[in-house]
């Protein structure tokens, strides 16, 4: 279950040191950065059992090594327009609440080392949904980077089912 | 806390709950001192760790009933209130025990002066000892024996000398009358004088028996089994080497892993199986065999005997049996019935209301039952049994049974079914209404029960454990409720189905067939408006799509009449589930979905299948209620009369449509009568000679305005009814369709306007309900006279008999447009002063529910009479079931017709009095 997994004493050694480690993701073309500490393993979704009456955003509950993990499709989730085709889908498996989910994105990056004090604030104008799980950016060269909040990314979607 | 006080508190509650029942036992045998013995011993015991361990308000508690039962002991007389202070002590004890525990340990303050001095005064006032220790003889002469085979027997180590020692200490003990210091056990040494010593050979026998390391499953054994085993479990805390407390976490976290196990094994074999000469073929086997074997050790260590919950009852019926001042006899059978501990933990309570109930509501008073014949003593039996992979609860009791004609009122007061429907069960189906949420037909509510939330509930938590419960009774002879639930929760064996290339598992419990439905087979589905049904062994079966459920999507649009049908029950609802293939069962362990997901009731969780991909589990419960207002939503006009097909009493509602014309205010026809809804382009509509007309299937169809404030839409459609009748069709023009409804219908104000019958309430709005028979003949002028030249000459007298104004009003211009001269009346009695005072009639037409005399009862009553014997008669009934009409035929009608079969009964007419005719000709 911990094919890249680090402990959370390990991501708190980073904090203290200002530096945060990043799995960097690309959903339509935006990079996006996860904690490292918060990302269990990255695989190749499959045989994806699709879930009928569940909220759009979830793409199915597939078997990953013995534990059902619930599929989040991202594009979905961030109001974005469907991938055509399914060439190299890849999931990041996250654990929350004692519950695992795999966040369904187009492709893994690279993992950065990034200084917590660059993190901004959202910019004002950014698109509700994406503000709503957007922990800060940082500035790239280059390239903008959102840092995607697990947490909001998934309490909001528990949250709504149990409302 | 520390240990040695968890252990002290568990093994307390678990002495205290045996005081409990030993005590009933006492009070009904008050000369059996071996019952005694045992609760003076664990009430000691009780009183002994609590001053090792400092707590002194127990101690003194436990001491004053001691002392109390050390009285007994030397002969006092056993009253009931002596055994019911000692009760009040116990719970008292329990009480404190509980408060220490949520406390970690420290004691509760408070005074229990009350009760001690209650059981000082009644110990002081029972008399003094009366030597009568029947025991003491028979134990000598086995003495030295008993001893020898004591030495050698102890050493193999399953008896260590420890417990030998309290053996021999506690019947030191005994012999010392009333050893109130809790010293005495610290300071306990073999006493060698009067040692009874068959006494210490059944205790150690009994703790050789007791090595089964399953130690609970001794706990329910003792309620009835013999003393000697109820001693050794009293003791069995101490037999540290043969059994260990374990929590509860780690057996429910070992289970979880066997199952992930017992996954990756039935993923390994589906891999083998597609490889035929596997090297891991043999490994393979044997590490199957290893884990179904540790599965089963697994499931064993969640067994529970089912005992435990019934360990309070015998206490609980004593105190109802005071309180209700009964005599009542609790009988348990397959206390050591093992099942699952978490299915155990959900019956208790329905078990303990079932019994409750037994007592309150089964049993009758002595008084009464002397009358009957019977036993003062009621007796409620309770029995467990393993049958096919379920445990099977039974609860009887030998009291009056249930009163039938209570439970029919109940059922028809709270609009649970009509009397007619009533009529049509069996005994058992009525009985089952008990089931019914808020239906309680005890006459009074009691502190114990009839307050109506009770089998409700019971039925609730059963199903929800994926059980079911049944229940017999004989007026005069008793009860039996049976419940029947699965071994175990985490593991279920389901049917694996398909629909629309998903798979989905459905548990096998409520699965009660399967049928195949081809288009041109035996079994057909078949449709009333657009719902599916199947006529499945004379009745109907309501159909849904598992697909249109789930609604995944069907814009494949197979062939929907070819499939599976899974006939499921749930509860008294039956249902066919539609899918497009059926695999094959499968025993699967259950896992919880996703909080995510767990908001979707039509499922119950899910699960990895041996091929290692995800299924959902269908929830049969879910699916039912997803039905029920399925049924109640979109189903629309069908269902009145599908529900007349099952049986249904449906006298008093009736769908109605409802749309509007003209004005803002609703306005209604009976949906039965009116053949299609249809919109018709603007451009479609024609004029010609005065008159709106459209072609409508190769003919001209008139329009009819009900007023003249409908628009007349200038683009797009224009909505409208259309009714036909043989081979005409009149559309009757709308501004809008609202919707269909079923509600009773009840005409409250008439009217006078021309078209309009009067008004009603529909949806809790005043609403015209609109009179067809007068629209027909603005449409074809000839409507009626058609009819009626064609039967000109034979305009017959037509009687029709309906209690309902709704039908009279509805199918009275019907029959007049068939050409009949009717007359209508509300009654039999009506009708039968009618026919007294000579009126003559070709043909009568009753309806069959109606009060006082009913359609049968009338139609007997015509045959009887010669005037009226070769008078055809039509029934006309909301129930059309081969009985009802086979019925009907008995009772002397000629036909038996549908009540919305409005076709069916014309045609009724037409070929009774043309027949009459041809004879008469």
């Amino acid at each position: 279950m911990t094919a890249t997994s680090h402990t959370p004493g390990a991501a708190a050694n980073d904090s203290h040191s200002g530096q945060i480690q990043y799995v960097t993701v690309f959903i339509g073309g935006q990079l996006f950065g996860l904690p490292i500490h918060k990302v269990h393993d990255v695989f190749v979704p499959e045989s994806m059992t699709r879930v009928p009456l569940s909220a759009p955003e979830v793409a199915g509950v597939l078997n990953l090594r013995g534990r059902i993990v619930t599929a989040i499709n991202m594009r979905r989730r961030l109001g974005l327009p469907q991938r055509e085709g399914n060439h190299g889908i890849m999931a990041v498996g996250i654990e929350y609440r004692g519950e695992s989910y795999g966040l369904i994105i187009d492709e893994v990056g690279e993992v950065l080392n990034l200084d917590a004090a660059g993190r901004e604030a959202n910019p004002a104008n950014l698109d509700g949904r994406w503000a709503e799980i957007s922990g800060g950016v940082h500035r790239l060269s280059g390239q903008l980077m959102v840092i995607l909040d697990v947490e909001r990314v998934l309490g909001r979607m528990q949250g709504d089912m149990a409302a | 806390m520390d240990d040695l006080l968890r252990e002290f508190l568990t093994e307390t509650n678990e002495s205290l709950d045996t005081v409990d029942v030993e005590l009933v036992k006492f009070e009904q045998e008050p000369n059996n001192a071996r019952i005694l013995d045992n609760i003076f011993r664990l009430v000691h015991t009780i009183k002994g760790t609590c001053g090792f361990l400092g707590l002194p308000r127990l101690e003194a508690l436990a001491h004053a009933a001691e002392t109390l039962m050390g009285k007994f002991r030397e002969g006092a007389a056993v009253t009931e209130e002596a055994v019911s202070l000692v009760l009040q002590t116990i719970d008292r004890i329990k009480g404190i025990l509980a408060e220490l525990e949520a406390a970690e340990g420290e004691e509760p303050k408070g005074e229990d002066r009350d009760l001690i001095s209650q059981l000082e005064a009644m110990s002081m006032a029972e008399a003094a000892p009366r030597k009568e220790p029947p025991k003491k003889e028979k134990k000598e002469t086995a003495g030295t024996l008993v001893a020898q085979v004591l030495e050698r027997e102890l050493r193999p180590g399953e008896v260590s000398l420890d417990e030998l020692e309290r053996a021999f200490r506690e019947t030191a003990v005994e012999v010392e009358v009333v050893a109130d210091e809790p010293a005495a056990e610290e300071a306990a040494a073999p006493a060698p004088a009067g040692i009874d010593f068959a006494r210490v050979a059944a205790e150690i026998e009994a703790r050789m028996k007791q090595a089964n390391p399953d130690d609970k499953q001794g706990k329910a054994k003792s309620a009835e089994e013999g003393e000697a085993e109820a001693e050794a479990k009293s003791e069995k805390g101490s037999v540290s080497s043969q059994s260990i407390r374990v929590n509860v976490e780690t057996l429910e976290h070992l289970m979880t892993m066997v199952s992930e196990l017992v996954l990756t094994r039935n993923q390994l074999l589906e891999i083998v199986r597609r490889h035929e000469d596997s090297e891991f073929k043999v490994p393979l086997q044997r590490l199957s065999n290893v884990t179904a074997e540790l599965q089963e050790g697994v499931m064993k260590t969640r067994m529970q005997p089912i005992g435990n919950a019934w360990q309070k009852l015998p206490r609980i019926v004593r105190d109802l049996a005071q309180e209700l001042n009964k005599q009542i006899e609790l009988e348990m059978v397959g206390a050591d019935t093992e099942l699952d501990r978490q299915v155990l933990e959900l019956i208790k309570d329905p078990l303990t209301h079932m019994v409750r109930n037994s007592a309150d509501h089964g049993l009758e008073r002595p008084e009464d039952r002397r009358k009957s014949g019977k036993t003062e003593k009621g007796t409620i039996r309770l029995a467990a049994y393993h049958e096919g992979g379920h445990i099977i609860i039974e609860i009887a009791d030998d009291g009056r049974g249930l009163n039938l004609d209570r439970i029919k009122q109940k059922i028809v007061e709270n609009g649970l079914a009509g009397e007619a429907e009533l009529e049509k069960m069996s005994e058992n189906q009525i009985y089952k209404y008990i089931f019914a949420p808020g239906f309680s037909t005890a006459a009074k509510v009691t502190s114990v029960s009839g307050r109506g939330v009770g089998m409700d509930v019971v039925r609730t938590n059963i199903e929800t454990i994926g059980g079911t419960v049944d229940l017999k009774s004989t007026q005069g002879k008793g009860t039996t409720f049976t419940i029947k639930i699965p071994l175990t929760l985490a593991i279920v064996s389901t049917l694996i189905v398909e629909s629309c290339g998903d798979r989905f598992a459905i548990p096998q419990l409520s699965v009660v067939e399967l049928v195949r439905v081809q288009n041109n087979s035996e079994h057909r589905i078949e449709r009333i408006k657009d719902t599916p049904v199947l006529r499945l062994r004379n009745k109907l079966l309501p159909l849904v799509p598992l697909a249109g459920l789930l609604k995944v999507d069907v814009s494949a649009e197979k062939s929907e009449d070819e499939g599976f049908i899974v006939v499921m029950q749930v509860g008294n609802v039956t249902f066919g589930l539609v899918v497009d293939g059926v695999f094959h069962t499968e025993e699967i362990v259950v896992k919880p979905m996703s909080k995510m997901l767990r908001h979707i009731t039509m499922f119950s969780g899910n699960t990895i299948l041996g091929d290692g991909s995800v299924i959902m589990i269908v929830d049969p419960n879910g699916v039912a209620s997803a039905i029920g207002t399925a049924v109640a939503t979109d189903a629309l006009d069908n269902h009145a009369d599908a529900d007349a097909a099952r049986g249904v009493d449906n006298d008093a509602k009736i769908s109605m449509l409802l749309f509007r014309a003209g004005s803002p205010e609703p306005k209604a026809v009976p949906l039965s009568l009116v053949t299609r809804l249809e919109e018709f382009e603007i451009e479609k509509i024609e004029h010609s000679n005065g008159r709106d007309l459209v072609q409508y299937r190769g003919s001209l169809m008139p329009l009819v305005y009900p007023n003249y404030d409908v628009r007349r839409r200038e683009e797009g459609t224009q909505p409208m009814l259309v009714f036909s009748d043989a081979g005409r069709s009149m559309g009757l023009v709308v501004d809008e369709i609202v919707d269909i409804v079923e509600e009773s219908l009840n005409i409250q104000v008439g009217s006078d306007v021309p078209g309009v019958l009067g008004s009603a309430v529909i949806k809790g709005k005043a609403t015209e309900i609109l009179d067809i028979g007068h629209y027909l003949p603005l449409a074809f002028e000839d409507w009626f006279k058609r009819k009626e030249i064609s039967s000109a000459a034979l305009t017959r007298k037509l009687l029709f008999l309906d209690d309902s104004a709704f039908f009279r009003n509805m199918l009275g211009p019907v029959m007049k447009a068939a050409g009949f001269d009717v007359t209508i009346c509300s009654s039999a009695t009506e009708a039968m002063r009618l026919l007294g005072e000579g009126a003559a009639f070709d043909v009568i037409v009753s309806d069959i529910e109606m009060p006082v005399v009913n359609g049968f009862e009338f139609a007997e009553m015509l045959r009887r009479d010669a005037r009226f014997k070769t008078t055809p008669i039509i029934a006309l009934s909301a129930l059309c079931t081969p009985a009802s009409i086979e019925r009907g035929r008995q009772s002397g009608f000629d036909e038996y017709v549908a009540k919305f079969d409005r076709p069916g009964l014309i045609a009724a007419l037409k070929e009774i009095t043309s027949a009459d005719y041809g004879i008469a000709a």
